[in-house]
């Protein structure tokens, strides 16, 4: 059979994970470099009898794309920087009120307006805590064109499994850049929209385990029930009893971090016996195996672990090398905001440099490569 | 009579927020009225609201409810209407959650013309954080952050909606509650986007500051400013003046946004 092979850019691979993932319903606001996942979805989604909706501004994006979930669709968003400021407000209520959807960041320079259309990583802290209130957060970060086809597939059966909102982090240079992908013919592993099968008089939607996320039924389908932002009991409606907000707020963590094994994943790229480990993600982490091949060609020991899961951080995988190197170098497209999570886990186990870049052009190899071999020097 | 309407509340859920005297208990009864004269499917119906006294007020009423972040229940009901036009959706807001934090989502959702009903509850003050004056509050109230009296000139809302495009925009009282029953049934019947102020009255944190010194006082300033709109517009204007209008003051269909959106599906589906 032929294979289903095409020449696209980030952004259009990222609908065709949605798509294939079983996206019906998108809610937005134009901005630059995200645009093209909404127009493409204004174009796509009627002709598969899903909907689309331009909104007033990106506040009003997101609370539509929670709407269309709760009544039922597979629900998703796109944004840059500073929409995403804009939609925290209503992200950390579908954390709060577990609302399965996906938010899209295609990451620009920052702050404020910043640089519209050059590339950065400078969102991933504000993905971690850009809403009030203590949470948990799932964010993935692709590193090409057709791993953005596949991360924003597990994006979306994320947030059906776990009942909550996840976030994909492309670079501005993932989303433009035009790369060949492979469209496979049927996708396995979709996780579908949970729906109850109980009594519906006695239904408790947020009835769940510690480490589970609810199964909230589509309004419409006869479980009548409250969601509210406020904090609640199983049943949906607000208390301010101490033992149930303290279990929500328990139960809102540890469906993340007790997961951590089905949602973290990474590369690891010739960590076999080395010295020095570059940690990096997204458009980066492709500069950086150029610069840790280059390396190993010289002789140097060096590896690579790739992030593709940014919020949960990777802290099992960092720890597992924190006593076997002796230096980790942290390349980012930003001035620095990973590097203190692997700071935190190697805890001064081995020694971990920062590498930088923040003026909207690309991270080269050749920069990684030379902090690489001044480190492997020095260390 | 009573009895007949319990069913569409969630008594286990009581007693409620509002306190003595509060406006807002007369406008939800004249909304579960409207409601059980529509016989509306109970799970097909949707209740949405923002933040605030008024907003409270799904959780007492059994339908599948929804309440939201300030100012945004009408950007969440537009994603729950247009994902299944099926369900029948109601906002309930406030004047604060609709005039100020949620204005542009208000203008938009009238000019979109999607089939939602939307019934601000208007007691001219924040409530729910103890009297600060609003976009609704009138010029020289005393409110918590306008303790010299208030210089912010205020707006009419209902104006704001037809300007906007809502099909279907009427204003009642607590006070004419029949009237507000029977608006109510109508905007919730037109097809498109209505809106029905409903001037409510805050005894607690508007009236002891603004010589209006209990529920009663407050009822019966909205029976002596009201007008019905027919006489309202045909009044010369010094005969109007200190009045405000009640009764529908816009009925005029437009394009559903549903509808049309249904037609692009149609037209595009693949397997035609």
């Amino acid at each position: 059979m032929q294979k289903n092979i095409k020449l696209m850019q980030g952004n259009e691979a990222c609908v065709e994970g949605a798509l294939a993932a079983g996206v019906t319903f998108f809610a937005g606001y134009p901005i630059t470099p995200s645009t093209e996942i909404a127009e493409i979805l204004a174009m796509r989604l009627p002709k598969i009898g899903g909907k689309f909706i331009q909104m007033e501004d990106e506040i009003a994006g997101m609370a539509a794309t929670i709407g269309g979930s709760l009544a039922g669709h597979k629900s998703m968003t796109a944004t840059s920087g500073p929409g995403l400021s804009l939609k925290q407000e209503n992200f950390g209520y579908a954390l709060m009120a577990e609302i399965p959807c996906v938010v899209v960041d295609v990451m620009r320079g920052g702050p404020s307006t910043g640089l519209p259309t050059a590339t950065s990583q400078e969102d991933v802290m504000q993905a971690r805590w850009g809403t009030h209130g203590d949470h948990a957060v799932i964010a993935l970060a692709p590193y090409s064109v057709q791993d953005t086809y596949y991360t924003t597939i597990k994006a979306f059966n994320l947030a059906e499994k776990y009942s909550m909102p996840v976030l994909v982090l492309l670079d501005e240079v993932i989303g433009h850049m035009r790369e060949k992908i492979e469209i496979p013919e049927k996708i396995e592993g979709i996780e579908p929209r949970k729906t109850p099968n109980g009594d519906k008089e006695n239904y408790l939607p947020y009835e769940a385990a510690p480490d589970k996320g609810p199964i909230l039924a589509p309004f419409g389908s006869g479980y009548r029930y409250h969601v509210t932002g406020l904090a609640h009991d199983f049943t949906g409606f607000p208390t301010t009893d101490a033992k149930k907000v303290k279990y929500l707020k328990d139960r809102l963590r540890d469906k993340v971090y007790k997961n951590l094994d089905d949602i973290v994943e990474v590369e690891e790229i010739n960590t076999d016996d080395i010295d020095l480990l570059v940690v990096a993600y997204g458009s980066i982490s492709r500069s950086a195996a150029s610069a840790v091949e280059e390396a190993r060609e010289a002789g140097l020991k060096v590896g690579l672990l790739r992030l593709k899961t940014i919020w949960p951080f990777a802290d099992m995988y960092i720890d597992k090398y924190a006593d076997k190197v002796k230096a980790m170098i942290v390349p980012e497209q930003n001035q620095g905001q990973i590097v203190y999570e692997v700071e935190r886990v190697v805890a001064g186990r081995a020694k971990v440099y920062a590498e930088n870049r923040y003026d909207g052009e690309l991270m080269t190899p050749q920069q990684i490569l030379d902090r690489v071999k001044e480190v492997y020097t020095n260390a | 009579m009573l009895n007949d309407l319990k069913h569409h509340l969630r008594e286990d859920k009581m007693s409620h927020i509002l306190c003595p005297g509060c406006g807002h208990g007369t406008i939800m009864n004249a909304l579960v009225h409207s409601i059980d004269e529509l016989d509306l499917d109970k799970d097909k119906t949707v209740i949405v609201s923002g933040i605030g006294c008024s907003s409270r007020i799904p959780g007492y009423l059994n339908f599948n409810t929804l309440h939201t972040t300030h100012g945004r229940a009408l950007a969440f009901a537009t994603g729950i209407k247009l994902a299944n036009p099926e369900l029948k959706v109601i906002v309930i807001t406030g004047d604060g959650d609709a005039s100020a934090i949620g204005g542009n989502h208000l203008i938009h959702a009238c000019r979109r013309n999607i089939d939602i009903t939307t019934i601000i509850f208007n007691n001219n003050i924040y409530g729910m954080t103890s009297g600060q004056f609003s976009p609704m509050t009138p010029v020289g109230s005393y409110a918590t952050t306008a303790p010299y009296g208030n210089i912010d000139r205020g707006f009419d809302l209902c104006n704001l909606a037809i300007g906007a495009g809502a099909t279907y925009v009427a204003r009642g009282t607590a006070y004419h509650v029949s009237m507000l029953t029977k608006l109510i049934t109508e905007a919730v019947s037109s097809k498109g986007f209505s809106v029905v102020e409903a001037v409510s009255h805050c005894p607690t944190y508007y009236g002891r500051r603004n010589q209006l010194k209990d529920a009663v006082t407050m009822l019966e300033w909205q029976k002596d400013h009201a007008m019905p709109a027919k006489a309202f517009e045909k009044l010369p204007e010094e005969k109007t003046k200190g009045k405000f209008p009640i009764g529908v003051l816009h009925d005029k269909p437009a394009p559903e946004y549903c509808e049309e959106y249904q037609k692009i599906i149609d037209a595009q589906k693949e397997d035609n």
